[in-house]
């Protein structure tokens, strides 16, 4: 969508960083050139990590009504490359680079129903569209899922913005979210927009194809950032360009292989758009598909791999490896 | 201090409905034109419904009106083959297995009404169909009448200052409508926040050759004088009806009694593409002789020819301006009702943050 993917950089002052959940912290900062942040928007922010530099992208939970200010929520993991760190340690006064609001992720009103779903610091990117469909006055559920209540964040606020409408799922309750079911009473005439790790986000694609709903009405957005299985450092070789090195858990591939002097081809970075692809000669391992370019038979062929975001795994045996033919 | 001076080049709220086509032009076959600085692929879905996209295709920015319409509700980019529903919604990439989550192109509101198709490029947030203008004429069972569209080479504040004051009949429609008595008789204007009126009478006159025609339409063989009216009515932001008529002088017209007359309405919504160009939509719509076509034909024929002067005009008024970037508008009494236009309009400028600086736009 052109009119909101300029990427214009600009300074911001934190004016607020608190703890929200013991891993989830809330950042609010004051851009230098507010811009009006529609739900759905993210930031792209700079981050240094161990001297380099990096871009990270942060959903906007809600944001002045012309912009003024916006808060983002980070989320610290073990799986964290080392942004969600610097981003815990700003302190109010710090100032970053962002970007202006992008939009990838719109929500359009006029849809008979919605359902909104976020799994853990999903919550972020869809709790800006459910208070807005609550002022369209529109018919909508949000369905929030996570591990436990404690680490849920804006819980409580959900539940007093959203009363019935908010249906929540917590791991260690025993009510964890059967996507099955949620499919099934989805109103095929209705939108259903989720934001939450790929294993969840995964699921639902599944569950919408075998119910054949149109996939235009199953919207989403990843940054890439989650996948089936723990981070964990690979080796990657190049063959014909005489290249071996080794992924970090704290870099993707593709940062991995531009550290080497590889000049790959990329876009989206975050596992759209497939311009990134590279064709698997070998992989010691399995393949931990975090891209939603590939459909399942693609993944499950394995003959290929978006290196922007997709990693390889051994399940904790040690290192495992992948071998590439770049484009 | 406001400053006096009106802008010449005036910029057009997002925050709106404008006419974006007669509802006979939108079609299955795709429809390009710009509405408010978008340009707009427009068709209608099997089921007739009127559809507005961004006319870009989300990627590679081809226009999709040169694309067809596919399925129920679809548009087929013409380059790669990209479809989208009429959300906007990527609905198949020929070209892979998924569809990339983040394709769309915009969707803009669109409804039927008034036998027009109106858009709304702003905040969809805020698109209210309640807020359309009011153009009941169009539709209402007791008129009946044609128009036309016009493609004014000019900024649409031009069209609503010249609909605004219609002294300027006496000098461009001089061998139709435009008669001395114009300029010499007296006229009220009232406002509220949403709209402007602008009245006036001129009591036991000669018709003019176009009412002349008309009264004889109703009163066959009629002679002698009138009383003639000009009753402006403009709603924000750019749509104009005015109440015309003659009736047979001293019969009571200005009281109320227009039975022995003739009304019309002229039907006006000006649409603005660019800052320097514009969509003018007019009809011309009466109360008598509903049957005839051959008055209705007689009449968009007879209204074709006066605008055509005054587009002729328009024209040259805005080559004029912009080649002149360092002359100013001046004002005279006869512009108080396309003043409180250009103010109204002004406010919803300034509401959407977008009112310029004095100075940054026209030179």
């Amino acid at each position: 969508m052109a009119s909101a993917h300029t990427v214009v950089w600009q300074r911001a002052t934190v004016i607020e960083n608190v703890a929200l959940t013991p891993a989830i912290r809330r950042i609010v900062f004051r851009p230098e050139h507010p811009v009006k942040a529609p739900p759905g928007s993210h930031i792209d922010v700079r981050v240094w990590i161990d001297g380099d530099d990096a871009t990270r992208s942060y959903s906007i939970v809600d944001a002045a009504s012309a912009g003024e200010t916006l808060a983002i929520s980070v989320f610290e993991s073990e799986a964290s490359r080392g942004g969600a760190a610097v981003m815990h340690a700003l302190r109010a006064g710090d100032v970053v680079e962002m970007t202006e609001p992008l939009q990838d992720f719109p929500l359009r009103l006029g849809a008979p129903s919605y359902v909104l779903l976020a799994g853990g610091v999903g919550i972020t990117a869809i709790a800006g569209m459910a208070a807005s469909l609550a002022a369209a006055g529109a018919d909508y559920r949000v369905v929030y899922c996570g591990r436990s209540r404690a680490h849920m964040a804006y819980l409580t606020e959900l539940e007093g913005a959203h009363g019935d409408r908010l249906e929540v799922h917590v791991r260690d309750e025993g009510t964890t979210l059967d996507v099955t079911d949620l499919v099934s009473r989805v109103d095929p005439a209705g939108e259903l927009y989720m934001c939450g790790p790929i294993r969840l986000m995964d699921a639902v694609r599944r569950a919408w194809v075998e119910r054949e709903l149109s996939p235009a009405q199953l919207r989403f957005e990843t940054f890439g950032n989650s996948g089936w299985f723990q981070a964990e450092p690979f080796t990657v070789r190049v063959p014909a360009l005489d290249v071996e090195t080794v992924v970090p858990p704290s870099a993707t591939l593709l940062e991995a292989l531009e550290l080497a002097g590889v000049e790959a081809l990329f876009d989206c970075r975050k596992g759209e758009c497939g311009l990134c692809e590279a064709r698997v000669l070998d992989v010691q391992g399995v393949i931990d598909h975090r891209d939603v370019f590939y459909s399942e038979r693609q993944r499950d062929a394995n003959s290929r791999i978006c290196v922007c975001v997709s990693r390889v795994c051994e399940l904790g045996q040690g290192s495992g490896s992948i071998t590439l033919q770049l484009s | 201090m406001q400053a006096s001076t009106a802008n010449k080049v005036l910029d057009y709220p997002r925050n709106a409905w404008y006419v974006a086509a007669w509802d006979y032009e939108i079609t299955r076959k795709p429809l390009a034109r710009t509405i408010a600085g978008r340009p707009l692929a427009m068709y209608r879905t099997e089921d007739g419904r009127p559809v507005a996209l961004a006319d870009a295709c989300w990627h590679r920015l081809a226009p999709l009106s040169m694309g067809k319409v596919v399925g129920k509700d679809e548009i087929q980019c013409p380059y790669h083959g990209i479809r989208y529903n009429s959300a906007g919604r990527c609905v198949s990439m020929p070209a892979q297995e998924t569809i990339n989550p983040s394709a769309l192109v915009p969707s803009f509101p669109i409804i039927d009404r008034y036998r027009y198709a109106w858009v709304w490029i702003g905040d969809p947030a805020l698109a209210d169909p309640d807020t359309i203008p009011d153009m009941s004429q169009m539709t209402d069972p007791d008129w009946t009448g044609d128009g036309e569209l016009i493609y004014a080479p000019c900024n649409y504040q031009l069209v609503l200052d010249n609909l605004m004051d219609l002294t300027h009949e006496e000098f461009v429609h001089s061998s139709s409508i435009g008669q001395e008595e114009l300029s010499e008789s007296d006229f009220v204007t009232t406002h509220t926040d949403t709209t402007v009126k602008v009245e006036r009478w001129m009591l036991d006159i000669e018709p003019p050759p176009f009412w002349l025609k008309n009264m004889r339409d109703k009163f066959p063989g009629f002679e002698g004088r009138v009383d003639r009216w000009q009753i402006i009515h403009f709603e924000a932001p750019s749509t104009i009806r005015i109440d015309v008529g003659v009736a047979k002088a001293g019969t009571g017209a200005p009281q109320g009694d227009r039975s022995q007359g003739v009304n019309g309405y002229v039907m006006n919504t000006i649409s603005p593409e660019t800052d320097r160009t514009c969509h003018y939509f007019w009809s011309f719509q009466r109360n008598y002789r509903l049957d005839s076509q051959l008055i209705t034909t007689q009449l968009r024929n007879g209204v074709h020819g006066v605008f055509g002067e005054d587009e002729a005009m328009l024209k040259a008024q805005q080559a004029a301006i912009d080649a002149n970037p360092d002359y100013e508008f001046y004002s005279l009494n006869i512009d108080a009702g396309g003043m409180w236009v250009r103010r109204l309009i002004e406010r919803r400028l300034a509401a959407e943050g977008r009112m310029p600086t004095l100075g940054a736009v026209g030179v």
